[in-house]
């Protein structure tokens, strides 16, 4: 039981690029921390820092209160779940789990009820003698587990360790690890460039770009209050509707808008409809295209002007492209013409740079 | 899935492979199946009379105590050839596959000696470890050995050994250091995690990882040392002082070109043929369904 702080964390490689630019985050004992953001955003190079895989080269790293820049991987007292599993393909799936206990000097007995007490958690009692080429990709991903939870660490890291499942089994899957975190109460970091897998896990989330933290807290304040057009993009599929305020259509309707030059409005929360909305916004949309879904049916629509464009990040819309959720399987035909509502209380403001939300 | 060629004609197939047979059959099977022949046949010392003897040149050879001593001679060689050769090169692999700055110079260099003929290998050795000419001989020397591999038995095989050992070290370095670069760094990522120091690291995961390639290396090495010492044996030694460095191979040369024991060269060929396909027939068995995993 640990908690983990990270002062101003920075990575610098000898080339001169910097992949961590100063990071900071506090995750309490016994929380789940989930970090995500595209691939390249350093993410999974903070996780290994962590680990001590990789060289601290600013800031400080603390587990359970000891600073661990200086400490070998194995005296940190953590476990890792790697993205390809990486188990010993030479030993059977007991000894993969004893391995590291052995390598401590527990008593054979003691390994031996560990093993077979995590072996019936995770349901591979019948496989402990099989070798992992003989496992399928769900049971290594468990076997994976296993040997992290045996050792009872201060603290879980998880590195993409479901992106090798398929889809079904990644849901079962992402399910038993919050299971398995809360009954074990173990501090957790895990890395994730699925958004849905992050908002689904987390305690706390940490949306990661460029090397630096766009935004931390509860997943649903971030879904909620996303602090940048970054976040905001990100968080959230399909992506939040990003518009530049400047265009006249906006600008007039839109109440206290000053200081922000963007407009930020989730699909969910636009309304087909004719009425006016005093303070909030409505576009004159074409529809191009229609995404049934079942339970929901996204509309893709082309705004009448075309916009000058927000910078455009990874999962945006591309500019003068407007996404509404309208509920069930019911909505306007393609070629169509409509009109989305949205009131004031749910359009997101921010700056015209998309760094700063703009205050209400 | 397989890729297959399919022909037409039933012929052209054949006569694709016609050439690569013709080969096979001049330079390896006629000349297997003369020394076969050659085995079971006596010569008179001039070459003028051929006689029939069925088995009696091996009956000859099992006798002979010389035979005897030569096999447990190249035994004795091959495994000290294998095993130096395999621990060293192996060494300087694990050193080379750490991410050092000019891995790709020293990794080049340490590939060329096996570019190096073996009689070439050979004279290098006599020259730097010659008793009375040799740089490295002052030293031994100095040191208080009383080095003359012309004259002592021990020391020319020793020399043998070192020489031959020496040319193996690219070729295995090759294979390990690939054999090496195969194994996930995220398993030993994980084994460091798992609280294994380096060297137990690599004695619980990367040695019976590389357990394939050691296998391979060993038999590839036996051979080596069995049959393409030949030339270094030649140029240092000529299986001398006495027979001290005489193999197999050096003996058939010896009994059958330089003694004109044809019959008896013969058999002993036809023996070594034997240990060959023995050999072979390990390797294809353990090392293409792989070993350990």
């Amino acid at each position: 039981m640990a908690n983990v702080t990270l002062r101003s964390v920075r990575k610098t490689y000898p080339g001169g690029f910097e992949a961590i630019k100063g990071v900071d985050v506090d995750v309490g004992d016994g929380q789940f921390c989930v970090l995500v953001g595209p691939s390249g955003c350093g993410k999974s190079t903070l996780l290994r820092m962590v680990a001590g895989l990789e060289t601290i080269t600013g800031g400080e790293i603390d587990i359970g209160g000891r600073v661990v820049n200086q400490v070998e991987p194995a005296d940190r007292d953590i476990a890792m779940v790697f993205q390809n599993y990486a188990l010993y393909p030479h030993m059977s799936v007991y000894n993969n789990m004893a391995y590291g206990l052995r390598n401590r000097g527990m008593a054979e007995a003691e390994i031996k009820t560990r093993v077979e007490e995590a072996a019936r958690v995770l349901e591979l009692s019948p496989m402990l003698e099989r070798k992992p080429r003989q496992l399928s990709g769900g049971q290594r991903q468990r076997v994976a587990m296993g040997r992290a939870i045996v050792r009872q660490p201060k603290v879980f890291l998880f590195d993409e360790p479901l992106s090798n499942l398929d889809a079904k089994l990644r849901i079962a899957m992402r399910v038993e690890i919050r299971k398995l975190q809360r009954r074990l109460n173990t501090t957790s970091i895990y890395v994730t460039h699925d958004q849905l897998e992050a908002m689904t896990l987390a305690d706390i989330l940490v949306v990661m770009n460029g090397g630096q933290v766009e935004q931390i807290g509860n997943p649903l304040d971030i879904y909620q209050k996303p602090a940048t057009t970054f976040v905001a993009s990100f968080i959230g599929a399909p992506p939040m509707n990003l518009m530049p305020l400047r265009s006249d259509e906006l600008t007039s309707q839109i109440a206290g808008a000053d200081g922000a030059g963007i407009v930020g409005i989730r699909p969910e929360d636009f309304v087909i409809s004719s009425e006016t909305v005093s303070g909030g916004v409505a576009l004159g949309l074409t529809v191009e295209a229609i995404e049934h879904v079942g339970a929901e049916t996204f509309v893709y629509g082309s705004r009448q002007r075309e916009e000058q464009g927000v910078a455009a990040n990874p999962g945006e819309l591309p500019p003068g492209e407007v996404i509404v959720r309208v509920p069930g399987a019911t909505g306007p035909a393609i070629g169509e013409r409509i009109r989305a509502v949205a009131p004031r209380d749910k359009l997101h403001l921010f700056t015209a740079d998309g760094r700063k939300r703009v205050a209400g | 899935m397989q890729k297959q060629a399919i022909f037409q004609s039933k012929l052209l197939p054949y006569a694709l492979v016609a050439p690569q047979l013709a080969i096979v059959l001049i330079f390896f099977y006629w000349p297997a199946a003369q020394a076969v022949i050659q085995s079971f046949l006596l010569q008179d010392a001039f070459g003028l009379s051929t006689s029939f003897v069925w088995f009696e040149n091996y009956l000859e050879l099992f006798k002979d105590p010389a035979y005897f001593a030569a096999i447990v001679r190249t035994f004795a060689f091959s495994f000290a050839i294998a095993v130096s050769s395999l621990s060293f090169a192996l060494l300087l692999a694990v050193m080379a596959d750490k991410p050092l700055r000019g891995s790709t110079l020293y990794r080049t260099l340490l590939i060329w000696p096996y570019a190096v003929a073996p009689p070439v290998v050979g004279v290098l050795w006599v020259f730097m470890l010659h008793p009375s000419l040799g740089v490295l001989s002052r030293y031994l020397r100095a040191m208080g050995v009383d080095w003359n591999p012309l004259l002592d038995g021990d020391q020319a095989a020793a020399l043998i050994i070192l020489a031959a050992a020496w040319k193996q070290i690219s070729y295995n370095f090759l294979f390990f250091l690939a054999g090496l670069q195969s194994i996930p760094k995220s398993v030993i990522e994980a084994a460091a995690i798992d609280g294994a120091r380096p060297m137990r690291r690599f004695w619980t995961v990367i040695f019976p990882l590389l357990s394939p390639t050691i296998f391979f290396l060993l038999v590839i090495n036996i051979v080596y040392a069995f049959f393409d010492t030949f030339g270094i044996i030649d140029t240092m030694t000529r299986g001398g002082p006495g027979k001290a460095t005489e193999t197999l191979v050096y003996k058939v040369y010896t009994d059958g070109l330089l003694g004109g024991n044809l019959g008896s060269s013969a058999a002993q060929s036809v023996i070594l043929m034997v240990i060959v396909v023995v050999l072979t027939g390990i390797q294809f068995r353990f090392v293409e369904r792989k070993v350990t995993y």
